[in-house]
């Protein structure tokens, strides 16, 4: 077992770990932060993107030691409960940016992730192309990336990161 | 996934030290490659060395005429590295160009080169810059470094800790990419060097990357992609997979190669 510390969306947790145990599978099962999916075992479809020291990385790709000491954001942790949504989540709310929903919170770390590199003026094509490592199988992504570029514009005026 | 040990060595001496005494034990460096063949359980190191603690390991600097890439620096820190910018472009371009953002910010250019997987991008920059690869142990040339598909000549406790690239003076990476996996189906990089000029084509070749002397050749004589005019590829000892036939890829290869030698000879 192997001793870990980390935030986790603002809070500090440790945890004995074994060490093959995945990102993903220590913030599902031991944190209960189930907005973090899995859709592959290939590291291409992107459902469990989440943001590592602030940049987004596969957590199904990432042991769980690995991130010992570092800072974890995941979709639980952009907005407070109860609280409005991040801009980005109301922008794929708004835009029917999803169906069924499992590619979602991915999707929406990954977007929030290309607003912090690329700033908040998206064309469809720099959004297309930032979007190749998550897959949707409902949507067709059309709409996905009308919400990226509209929650790109949302977080210009916000105090959500 | 397999048990195993982690370590967590604080400098290359000591990580060298635990490949050496723990018999199978595997460094790891971004997990991108290493992580998912431990999930299908294709590997099961009994031993875990992680590099992504030792300080300095990702640095990126100039030294003299070349430029010097840290084995733990990330794709995404060569693409966006000024440095990297301002001396060898098409590395940063290629960087770039790797998987999809979150693999970059994880993926290594060690840990690539050490997997010599052949679709991988990396290797057609090193061979074709005539890059040295730095060990704890030695220097490598690309010729004696790379030693056909997911195979090199590193040692089971040797660890790469840098790579050296000589300035070259045009260069250019085009990579065409296979629709799924998003590797190169084929990738040709070019360089025009003080001395010579060097063609290396990478996701083609059933041995990984390879030069390509005849194209080399005719662009020692003129850096032009006019000289390049009804030159053609063999299709023979060239990968015939469902993604495209040995015919298909040494067609490319032409292809590309003319397109790379346009792009180089229009940086300037
Ligand atoms: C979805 C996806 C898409 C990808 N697309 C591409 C692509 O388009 N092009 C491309 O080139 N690659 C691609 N990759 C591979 C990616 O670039 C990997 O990051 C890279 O091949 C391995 O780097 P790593 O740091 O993750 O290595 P790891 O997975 O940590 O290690 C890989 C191997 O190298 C060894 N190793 C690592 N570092 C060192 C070192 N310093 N010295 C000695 N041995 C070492 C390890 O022991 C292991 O055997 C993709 C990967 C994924 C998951
Ligand atoms: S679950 Fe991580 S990429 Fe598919
Ligand atoms: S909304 Fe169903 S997978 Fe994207």
């Amino acid at each position: 077992m192997a001793k870990i510390s980390m935030i986790v969306n603002g809070n500090p947790v440790t945890a004995n770990v074994d060490p093959r145990m995945l990102l993903v599978q220590f913030l599902r099962e031991n944190l209960r932060l189930t907005g973090t999916h899995v859709g592959c075992d290939t590291s291409q479809c992107g459902a469990c993107v989440v943001h590592l020291d602030g940049r987004a990385v596969k957590s199904c790709t990432t042991l769980a030691v690995m991130a010992d000491g570092h800072e974890v954001k995941t979709i639980e942790g952009l907005a407070a409960d109860g609280a409005p949504l991040h801009p980005m989540q109301e922008a794929f709310r708004e835009h029917h940016g999803l169906q069924c929903g499992f590619c979602t919170p991915g999707m929406i770390m990954t977007a929030v992730d290309i607003v912090h590199r690329k700033g908040n003026d998206l064309t469809d094509e720099v959004i297309r192309e930032e979007l190749e490592g998550n897959l949707c199988r409902c949507t067709g992504y059309q709409n996905i990336v009308a919400s990226i570029a509209a929650g790109a514009k949302a977080m210009a005026k916000s105090d959500l990161a | 996934m397999y048990e195993f040990k982690y370590h967590r060595p604080g400098t290359v001496r000591q990580a060298a030290n635990l490949l050496a005494k723990n018999e199978d034990a595997k460094v790891i460096a971004g997990g991108h490659t290493l992580v998912p063949v431990m999930k299908q359980r294709l590997a099961s190191p009994p031993h875990l060395v992680d590099l992504s603690h030792i300080e300095g390991l990702n640095e990126i600097e100039m030294k003299g005429r070349a430029l010097v890439i840290g084995a733990t620096a990330t794709h995404f820190e060569v693409a966006n590295s000024p440095t990297v910018g301002e001396a060898i472009p098409a590395l940063a371009e290629l960087a770039g160009m790797i998987g999809d953002p979150a693999v970059r910010h994880r993926g290594t250019i060690g840990g690539s080169l050490a997997n010599n997987d052949p679709t991988a991008d990396y290797p057609a920059a090193v061979m074709a810059l005539g890059a040295t690869i730095v060990t704890n142990k030695r220097r490598l040339k690309p010729e004696e470094y790379f030693q056909g598909l997911f195979s090199t000549a590193l040692e089971p406790d040797e660890i790469i800790t840098k790579v050296l690239f000589p300035l070259p003076k045009k260069a250019a990476y085009v990579k065409f990419r296979n629709q799924a996996s998003r590797y190169a189906l084929v990738g040709v990089f070019v360089a025009k060097r003080p001395s010579d000029v060097r063609v290396a084509v990478t996701g083609a070749g059933s041995n990984g990357v390879f030069r390509l002397e005849s194209f080399e050749e005719a662009l020692k004589k003129r850096f032009s992609h006019k000289v390049l005019d009804g030159l053609t590829v063999a299709a023979e000892g060239l990968n015939s997979d469902i993604h495209g036939s040995a015919e298909y890829r040494a067609h490319l290869i032409a292809v590309l190669a003319r397109r790379a030698v346009e792009a180089a000879t229009a940086k300037e």
